[in-house]
């Protein structure tokens, strides 16, 4: 655990770097607020409503296939460590673990869930 | 304990600085591109102190805050953007044993903490409570998930080479031939993972997230002074941090005759990153589904048929025969 330690105080450092500067920049700068500045951009026009929106749904259509091959990915670290050791035994079953997926990526690709629209 | 405290100083304050100046790069190597001379009053010879000018000059700058957004997410998202950005560096070594933690897992780390770029910056685009900041923001949720996939199975292809996700064995394991120069496999690997590349850091051609022409200046529309230079710095600096995995991963990170091992490892850094400036200001913006097209239908496809041409290629070679 010990080799983590570096990183922590690292960590540590990148905060302090960011609320330092933002400190030191509170520090320095005017403050001249008035009502037409604080407005949100909208070039130049006033603002129609709020921005929070509901999400199109396509969005969360590439989510869940993202999920998918990202979890994927996540098996594929082991077996890029470890396959030198394995073999073609090692291979072979990687490669047919990726025949069920990509048969999931076909399924996806008919219905059209890869398309944007 | 101490030693620990001023190398995490040194470092950090190393890639302030180198990533202060890349801009600069960046500014002057546009503007040759397009016949122009680039910043060059600030500073004698070619403009040399205009990053920092630049720097001071956002410092003093007002900071607003608009009335209508949310303060606390708008407030921190700059420096949630800001960490992982810097924290990618943790675990790349710029020459043997000059890094600050050569971890086990460093590609691993770097990946996993690299992607984490996207909350801060939807955390930015949703606190302001502007129609193009969240546009924005969704478009690059969108776009940077969707071009992970292909960015982490071509990182794995040198994983696979080399047997190790430790970076400094990656580098060792180029000693004889850069993972570019191997047949094949490495200039497909190459290409693919500067494309993943240029997708996930939302550069041009791929930069519908700040389409400057629809979206203005996308998520960090609203932001201004010092936080708008916390986010530029972020952005550049996970640029450089992604250039730099690059340069580990493919171009064989230290290695090369003649010079120090840091100076090859930061001109192949650099390599990368003009790489991507060139594609940059050399290509027009594409649509929003072609770019998840060229993701979902093509890359992932690509990278994993890749992916497993190597792991054939090295099951072969390790002997055993199932």
């Amino acid at each position: 655990m010990s080799e983590y330690l570096p990183v922590l105080i690292y960590t540590a450092f990148i905060v302090a770097f960011a609320v330092v500067s933002l400190g030191v920049a509170a520090l320095l700068r005017p403050s001249r607020p008035y009502d037409a500045k604080l407005q949100n951009y909208e070039c130049g026009a006033e603002p129609i409503g709020e921005a929070w929106v509901q999400f199109p749904v396509g969005f969360y259509l590439v989510a869940l296939v993202f999920l998918l091959f990202d979890v994927l990915a996540v098996f594929l670290f082991p077996w890029a460590l470890t396959l030198r050791g394995l073999g073609m035994a090692g291979f072979w079953a990687m490669a047919l673990f990726l025949f069920i997926l990509g048969l999931g990526w076909l399924y996806a690709y008919r219905e059209g869930i890869l398309e944007w629209k | 304990m101490i030693r620990h405290v001023i190398t995490a100083f040194v470092l950090l304050n190393a890639i302030v600085l180198i990533v202060t100046y890349l801009t600069y790069v960046e500014r002057k190597f546009a503007a040759r591109m397009q016949s122009r001379i680039g910043p060059y009053r600030v500073g004698r010879p070619h403009g040399w102190l205009q990053p920092i000018a630049d720097a001071l000059k956002l410092l003093i700058k007002e900071d607003i805050v608009p009335a209508l957004a949310d303060r606390p997410v708008y407030n921190l998202a700059p420096i949630v953007f800001l960490i992982p950005s810097f924290l990618i560096f943790a675990t790349v070594p710029f020459a043997p044993g000059l890094g600050l933690a050569d971890l086990n897992i460093g590609l691993l780390f770097f990946l996993a903490v690299s992607s984490l770029e996207i909350v801060g910056l939807f955390m930015g685009g949703w606190g302001s409570n502007n129609k193009y900041a969240l546009l924005s923001a969704m478009r690059a949720v969108n776009q940077i998930i969707s071009y992970e996939v292909p960015f982490v199975l071509t990182a794995l292809i040198p994983v696979l080479l080399a047997g190790s996700l430790k970076l400094s064995l990656i580098v060792e394991a180029q000693r004889g031939l850069w993972f570019v120069a191997y047949p094949v496999i490495g200039q497909l690997a190459f290409v693919m993972f500067l494309l993943a590349t240029i997708a996930s850091e939302n550069r041009v051609p791929f930069d519908i997230l700040e389409a400057e022409s629809e979206l203005v200046a996308g998520f960090r529309v609203e932001y201004s002074g010092m936080k708008f230079a916390l986010i530029q710095l972020a952005e550049y600096t996970h640029m450089f941090g992604v250039s730099c995995l690059g340069a580990l991963l493919f171009l064989g990170g230290w290695l090369g005759p003649g010079l120090p091992g840091p100076v090859w490892f930061l001109l192949k850094a650099l390599f990368i990153f003009l790489l991507v400036t060139w594609v940059r200001w050399s290509f027009v913006r594409i649509r929003v589904d072609q770019i998840l097209g060229l993701s979902w239908k093509v890359l992932l496809p690509a990278t994993l048929a890749l992916l497993m041409a190597t792991g054939f290629w090295v099951a072969l070679r390790s002997g055993h025969v199932a």
